[in-house]
């Protein structure tokens, strides 16, 4: 199947979680906050973002078992480049208070204006980065 | 007790995804953002079905009046465009545009036991836990 039909479905699978959390618990389903609480919270306001968060790593764990078509490349970059980019990452989404779940999809089908905005920068900041590093310093 | 098992099924259902989309071979989404080269619009298909599909499901849901599971719908009250989400979207962006992980797809890859998910996740974690911090600076 061609990659943009996976895409698609998969996709659907991240709106149809985010109604899952919503329509249930009541919660955004934003994987940076989650994450987050799932080491700051305490007792049952821990357990169900440790099991949220487990849940993505078994869910991931599934899709290659069952195609060739799910198993992914390993990742093309340096140890330390991995580790500067994880950093920015956390510290990024904790200070603008979501990802690409939680603000990308959650908040701008919530039609946020917060999350629209900072959708568009850390999108607008990704393309730059790729730009410089393909681009010009690595080119 | 039910709350944590709706909670660990979204993540299941979540997982399941970013893996089907592509969302964490980072080449691919290296390719969605690298728009001056060989662009790859996969992601955009990823972004676009995720945001309508539950665009049409909140619009249902926060029509009842509550959550199965909780008393209310927990919905982010700050409406303004602060120092904090700019600054935090920029650096995102930056880490993002790096490696080719945002959080979701940086938590799936560890299921692949590749180095690169391994040390990027505790890094993450790292960053998260001081950005409240950081942003007290601003």
């Amino acid at each position: 199947m061609h990659h943009f039909i996976y895409a698609t479905i998969g996709g659907s699978l991240l709106g149809i979680s985010a109604i899952m959390m919503m329509a249930l618990n009541g919660r955004i389903a934003g994987i940076s906050g989650i994450l987050s609480g799932s080491i700051t919270q305490k007792g049952s306001e821990r357990w169900w973002r440790v099991l949220f968060t487990a849940g993505i790593i078994i869910g991931a764990a599934l899709p290659p078992l069952l195609s060739a078509d799910f198993v992914v490349p390993e990742p093309d970059a340096t140890l330390p480049l991995v580790l500067i980019g994880g950093l920015l990452v956390g510290l990024g989404t904790g200070m603008g208070s979501g990802c690409t779940t939680g603000h990308g999809i959650c908040g701008i089908a919530r039609l946020s204006k917060r999350s629209l905005v900072a959708t568009c920068t850390f999108m607008a900041a990704a393309f730059l980065t790729v730009y410089l590093l393909r681009h010009t310093v690595g080119a | 007790m039910s709350k944590q098992v709706t909670a660990l099924a979204s993540g299941l259902v979540l997982g399941v995804g970013l893996s089907i989309s592509g969302m964490t071979n980072t080449e691919r989404v290296l390719g969605f953002l690298d728009l001056f080269g060989q662009w790859d619009p996969t992601l955009a298909f990823v972004m676009g079905s995720g945001v309508i599909v539950a665009f049409l499901g909140f619009k249902l849901v926060l029509k009842t009046p509550g959550p199965l599971f909780d008393d209310v719908f927990s919905l982010p009250t700050k409406t303004d465009i602060d120092k904090p989400l700019l600054l935090g979207a920029i650096l995102f962006g930056l880490g993002w545009g790096l490696v080719g992980y945002c959080p979701g797809p940086a938590l799936a890859g560890l299921s692949t036991g590749y180095i690169a998910p391994l040390m990027f996740v505790p890094a993450m974690i790292i960053g998260l836990l001081l950005s409240k911090r950081v942003s007290a600076i601003f």
